[in-house]
């Protein structure tokens, strides 16, 4: 194996570790949001697609590049606003605090 | 510049998922893992040599209208099928990028390459599938009931051994139609892994999806060597797990026996409705009861949800608070079709996140309760959890709302819940059943305080 893809999958498991170190942390209150949110994040894959779209030639690769870009920004676009949409109603609390004081 | 930019991009995600941990960061949480997103995308294109903008800009216009109408569009009810549906569409994206980069190379990659090729197509085209059966189960396109095939399982198992076999053959071979034959029997796969899965188990498959997406992505990071691809499908593979993992805990049940027992209705035939007597209640008498208590916990369940009732509810919360009475939520973390939906629900009519209470925080608390309002909620709060070692649902953790001194039930009829098992909590002395949608009783209740 090449040493890059070592460092790969060093960064890979690493990566995961942090991840599952992070997220436990998080109450089930906020779950839905934080799976849309990572789901978000696993659009990530967009900046392959974008490789695949704008470096490849030939038909086949226009097509299968076309199609990774889009399904890729309906993941980015679609999760980060619908996560937002969602913390915009856990943040309005106005009762909330009332009731604390 | 590229690569620590990338990093830049890993660390936004990270901060930006530490920050989803706690209601009051969640949001800013969110932006800044967008702003990793945005930052990735821009040194991409800047890096690059890219000749073909064409076809990148019709990609991201096309699929910003569709993400974004669905993400603005969308009935927060209708969020596990949403969520279902972009795990999908990050899933086939990364299937996209490995059969691009087989057209780019005609197949020809070292050893490593090739199986990691294998991986991305192999994940991405299973979620891919799987996501869209659990998309239709959801949106109730496909029977929430779980479909048995004919030698399911072993005919799974099968699917799974071809394409451990087209791997090998496409990593010898370098042929560009193993790597695709990789990918029709991996979304035949997961097309017949979900099928046989009940509605009530889709919190599990949701989670496993979505975590499945983001190794799908790490796996094309590997393909095209870039690591922002690599941490950030790490990280949602993590978060993914976890969820799974928990929602599993929830229901008592190992993953291995919520993919490959098709329970959720399959046993349902078995269930034996008891005859005894049960105290039938009327809407007058639900809401003397809630007026003169003064703590009421609320346990919503899915029916709340599929009778788009979280509105009632919260008008008649309000009605309680007026008078003086101590008002929260008790949540069971599979009262949803994914982790956390009644939440969601619950914030959109406006109930404050300080009043919902996960299992930890409400078993203790019903003790002390005067009156506990169920609906739309069955096996959560069925005390033969706790008590039947030969139930089912034996050792599945549940709301102990028969602790609380009074309990309202409202549901539409007797009939035993998604495990298909008679719940003995419904024939207490101290149990009232309202037989009711859950919207028009929670309604009536509230005509019924006013002349109280």
């Amino acid at each position: 194996m090449s040493t890059e893809f070592i460092a790969g999958i060093v960064v890979f498991v690493l990566a995961g570790f942090v991840g599952l170190e992070v997220i436990s942390k998080v109450p089930p209150t906020l779950h839905t949001p934080l799976m849309s949110g990572a789901n978000a994040i696993s659009g990530i894959t967009i900046v392959g697609a974008l490789i695949a779209a704008g470096t490849g030639s030939g038909t086949a690769a226009a097509i299968l590049g076309f199609l990774a870009v889009t399904s890729a920004t309906i993941n980015v676009v679609g999760g980060f606003l619908v996560t937002d949409r969602m913390l915009e109603m856990f943040k309005r609390k106005p009762r909330a605090k009332q009731e604390k004081t | 510049m590229t690569t620590l930019s990338y990093l830049l991009a890993a660390v936004l995600f990270i901060l930006g998922l530490k920050m989803l941990g706690s209601p009051r960061t969640a949001r800013r949480g969110n932006a800044i893992a967008a702003t990793g997103m945005l930052i990735a995308i821009v040194v991409t294109l800047i890096d690059q040599d890219i000749v073909n903008w064409g076809t990148i800009v019709a990609g991201v216009l096309v699929g910003s209208l569709i993400g974004g109408f669905l993400a603005i569009r969308v009935q927060m009810t209708a969020m596990p099928q949403l969520v279902a549906a972009f795990n999908g569409s990050g899933g086939i994206a990364s299937t996209l990028v490995a059969l691009a980069e087989i057209e780019r190379f005609a197949g020809n990659f070292d050893t490593e390459t090739s199986v990691v090729v294998v991986l991305s197509l192999a994940i991405g085209s299973v979620t891919f599938s799987g996501s869209f059966v659990a998309f239709g189960k959801l949106q109730g396109i496909i029977t929430g009931r779980p479909i048995m095939l004919p030698g399911g399982q072993a005919l799974n198992a099968l699917l799974a051994l071809t394409i451990v076999g087209l791997g090998i053959w496409a990593t010898a071979s370098d042929s560009v139609a193993a790597y695709w034959a990789i990918v029709a029997v991996s979304l035949l796969l997961g097309v017949l892994a979900v099928i046989p899965i009940g509605g009530a188990d889709m919190p599990v498959v949701i989670s496993l999806l979505n975590s499945l997406s983001g190794v799908a992505a790490a796996m094309a990071g590997f393909v095209i060597g870039n690591e922002a691809l690599i941490i950030g499908g790490a990280l949602v593979g993590a978060a993914g797990f976890i969820l799974t993992v928990d929602m599993g805990k929830a229901m008592n049940r190992s993953l291995a026996n919520v993919l490959f027992s098709g329970f959720g209705g399959a046993i349902a035939g078995a269930a034996e409705m008891s005859d005894k007597p049960v105290n039938r209640a009327t809407p007058d008498d639900v809401a003397i009861a809630l007026s003169y208590a003064q703590s009421v916990v609320v346990v919503p369940g899915y029916g709340l949800a599929v009778a788009q009732a979280q509105h009632a509810v919260r008008e008649l919360a309000n009605e309680l608070e007026e008078r003086g009475v101590d008002v929260t939520y008790a949540i069971h973390p599979v009262a949803g079709r994914m982790p956390g939906h009644m939440n969601v629900l619950l914030a959109e009519a406006d109930v404050p996140y300080d009043q919902l209470l996960d299992l930890d925080q409400s078993n203790p608390r019903f003790a002390q309760t005067d009156v506990v309002l169920i609906i739309g909620a069955n096996d959560v709060v069925n005390p033969s959890a706790r008590d039947d070692e030969t139930s089912a649902i034996y050792g599945m953790p549940i709301l102990e709302v028969d602790h609380a001194q009074t309990v309202v039930v409202v549901k539409r009829s007797l009939s035993p819940g998604f495990a298909g098992i008679d719940n003995p909590l419904f024939y207490e002395p101290s149990t009232m059943m309202l037989f009711s949608d859950g919207k028009a009783a929670v309604e009536s209740v509230i005509g019924a305080m006013e002349r109280v």
